[in-house]
């Protein structure tokens, strides 16, 4: 904690009334009218709206193991300049995060880094190979402290398994995310199965793969009483499925990522593996069902599912293009974008979404936290009408893989605060 | 035109300039000299990372009777992991002045990746692209069925053309359901429901799983090669069955148009996608399929590369 004090002048939270807001000590202190704080250093924040600093769930750092297309220092900078104060590393490492000892690498790397806070999501099966339980309880004891359990990239495709990981993790309030992808449905598969995929010759990946493990979850979770997290969801159908767990009371949350909430299938016809991600870009009409999810609060929660990749994993075919996108630096705009622009959420809603949700699903407290007297001072402030355009060259994450290259975005971050620290000022990264 | 890497976008017009520069490049054929001089100078490369005697020697042989210089290059892998990639061999190829690459290739796109990238400017060919498309084989089988249906507009109005097998997999299918449908041939494609794509309702064809309703009055059939590993992945049982289902007999063969054709891209399956006795039979035009295969990537050839003087 820093013993800096400071205003934050004339700022709107969730973009209502203005005031001033009192930092000192990595904390809110105090939350007065705006203009009546005086004698501390001043941050003049007019037109800026503050906001609880984003906590994206999932996300690739690369590190250890793809040094060369991010590090964990790397993806904090995308994050803090993206708006983000905690990032939850996904365990597809090399080695896998499958044990106490990578965890606890990770976040030693997170805090060595200093920008965002980095948790750890700890692998469910050994290696992720989906046979065996990785040391779930070793990894939650650990300093990592582990709660989420995920073996993204891969499904936990084995019913059993599946049922022992949800039950097992209820001894520590864990949850498993789930990559929902039934693999025998899958193999090789390249994009939406579609009349699309027929026509470019690019392997179908049927709706019905990812629609068939998440109601499979769901009754599994309902039947053993535990937590339950579907990354990425991509369907109009999917989105039902959530739907009606929750309204039986089944412990289901769902992630929607920015890309999904934007780009269609269509981009695939030029065959530019930019466009390759996993789960596979869906239709127009799937892009809408998940704006009015998110909207509804059927899905709870915006990840970025980030992930860098270097040159050559995308500068060639596509089949032999590996899947993924940058997100921790786009997503703001593209939230904006699709969700404040057309009145589907309000600033508040956002919140919930980007920070409140997601904090409160990997059980953290100090970010997420409604903005009063006394909450951690992770924060973000953001210019709701200044528009940016998205340049390689800018790009803090190592990486370039950015779907919106070149594209303006609206909505502008402008500063984030991070235990009462800038990490970033003035849309440039600290140190 | 610069590239062909597909017949989905290719117009009618310049499908019949195609067929109709093979015509009168055919010619040449029945000379003492089968040679023509227009490319000379020019180097023509044949990048293929797939195997296929017969479309490399039918492309070879096209651009040697129109005197270009012709490379060979057969790559094994092509991604991070198993060898050089499509962009180093491409920067390579520029280096050596390539001004046409025929590319064959695993990865459905590849023509496409190559013909948009910034790596090299010359002409690409796509000499077949996973499951993506095969424009020549496309076009020299048009080409064959107007020698024997000819009408005065050169183009294909109302023949029943019936593609059949696996469609689903097969560039051959997509590449003439395209262009047979653009030369108005009406275009059924029949094979095991595993085996059509899902979601092609919107599709200018009609789709039929019955291979003996289809066949009634077929001016063309068209016969795709069926792959074995396709039965280890359960797209149908047996072979056997597959053959009696989806096989081309003699009876079947009879119940077509009077002067109904045959044809096979190859390599053949005897016994399997096609008996013996309709390979080798008089409506087979498989061994007439191969020759023109070469007029019409010949013509190909004089086209994109602009080889100039009248024919």
């Amino acid at each position: 904690m820093n013993k800096l004090k400071y205003v934050l002048s004339n700022v709107r939270p969730y973009g209502e009334t203005p005031v001033d807001v009192v930092i000192e000590n990595g904390m809110i202190v105090a939350i007065d009218p705006a203009g009546s704080v005086s004698n501390v250093e001043n941050i003049d924040c007019h037109d800026l709206i503050l906001l609880p600093g984003f906590v994206d769930l999932h996300c690739h750092l690369r590190e250890p193991g793809r040094e060369e297309s991010e590090t964990v220092l790397t993806a904090s900078r995308a994050a803090a300049k993206g708006g983000y104060t905690a990032v939850f590393a996904m365990p597809n490492t090399n080695p896998v995060a499958d044990n106490a000892g990578v965890v606890e690498q990770v976040k030693r790397l997170g805090e060595d880094a200093g920008l965002v806070d980095v948790f750890p999501i700890g692998a469910v099966t050994i290696n992720q190979a989906g046979s065996e339980l990785a040391e779930l309880g070793a990894m939650a004891e650990s300093r990592a402290q582990v709660r989420i359990f995920s073996d993204d990239g891969h499904c936990v495709s084995d019913p059993l398994l599946m049922r022992r990981a949800l039950e097992y993790v209820k001894a520590f309030n864990g949850v498993i995310a789930q990559h929902a992808q039934d693999p025998n449905l899958t193999h090789n598969a390249q994009m939406n199965e579609s009349e699309l995929s027929a026509k470019l010759g690019l392997r179908g990946w049927p709706a019905v793969a990812e629609e068939s493990i998440i109601a499979r979850d769901c009754l599994l979770a309902e039947h053993v009483e535990s937590r339950y997290h579907v990354l990425h969801l991509t369907t109009a159908r999917g989105a039902q499925l959530v739907a009606d767990a929750k309204s039986r009371g089944i412990q289901v949350t769902a992630e929607v990522t920015p890309h999904h909430l934007i780009l269609t299938q269509e981009l695939v016809k030029n065959y530019d593996p930019i466009f390759k991600v996993n789960p596979p870009l869906r239709t127009q009409e799937d892009v809408l069902a998940l704006q009015e999810a998110l909207a509804s609060g059927i899905i709870d929660t915006v990840g970025t599912d980030h992930a860098p990749h270097s040159d050559e994993y995308k500068n060639c075919e596509w089949d032999q293009a590996a899947f993924g996108m940058l997100g921790l630096e786009t997503a703001f705009s593209i939230l904006v974008k699709t969700m404040i622009q057309t009145n589907k959420l309000t600033w508040r809603q956002l919140a919930d979404r980007m920070s409140a949700k997601p904090a409160e699903i990997a059980g953290i407290t100090n970010h997420g936290q409604p903005i009063e007297v006394g909450a951690p001072a992770n924060l973000t402030l953001i210019d709701p009408v200044k528009n940016w355009t998205v340049k390689a060259e800018q790009i803090e994450s190592k990486s370039k893989n950015s779907p919106y290259l070149n594209m303006e975005m609206p909505g502008t971050v402008v500063h984030t605060i991070f235990k009462g620290n800038f990490s970033l000022k003035d849309g440039k990264v600290k140190k | 035109m610069k590239h062909l890497l597909e017949t989905e976008s290719l117009s009618k017009s310049n499908a019949l300039l195609i067929m109709d520069t093979a015509e009168k490049l055919s010619v040449i054929s029945d000379r003492p000299i089968k040679k023509l001089p227009t490319l000379r100078g020019r180097t023509v490369v044949n990048l293929f990372f797939e195997d296929s005697t017969r479309t490399k020697i039918s492309f070879e042989a096209a651009a040697k009777r129109l005197s270009a210089d012709v490379l060979n290059f057969t790559a094994k892998g092509s991604s991070v992991s198993k060898g050089e990639s499509l962009k180093d061999t491409a920067l390579t190829l520029k280096a050596m002045g390539a001004d046409a690459i025929i590319l064959r290739h695993h990865s459905s796109g590849a023509a496409h990746l190559l013909a948009n990238s910034d790596w090299i400017d010359a002409t690409v060919i796509n000499a077949g692209d996973g499951m993506h498309e095969h424009p020549t084989q496309a076009l020299l089988d048009a080409f064959t069925i107007r020698q024997y249906f000819g009408n005065k507009a050169g183009d294909l109005a109302g023949l029943k053309v019936v593609i059949v097998g696996d469609i689903l997999h097969s560039r051959v299918a997509r590449s003439n359901i395209w262009l047979l449908t653009t030369l108005g041939a009406k275009v059924t494609v029949v094979g095991p429901p595993t085996l059509i794509p899902a979601n092609i309702s919107r599709w200018p064809i009609k789709i039929d799983y019955n291979l003996d309703n289809a066949i009634e009055n077929a001016d063309v059939v068209m016969m795709l090669r069926v792959q074995r590993e396709r039965m280890q992945a359960a797209f149908f049982p047996t072979v056997s069955e597959y053959s009696r289902r989806y096989g081309l007999n003699l009876d079947r063969m009879n119940r077509m148009s009077a002067g109904g054709i045959v044809l096979h891209p190859g390599p053949m399956n005897r016994g399997i996608e096609i008996s013996s006795e309709v390979a080798d039979s008089s409506r087979s035009k498989i061994v007439q399929q191969v020759e023109n295969g070469v007029y019409v990537r010949m013509a190909v050839l004089y086209l994109l590369l602009g080889g100039g003087e009248e024919l």
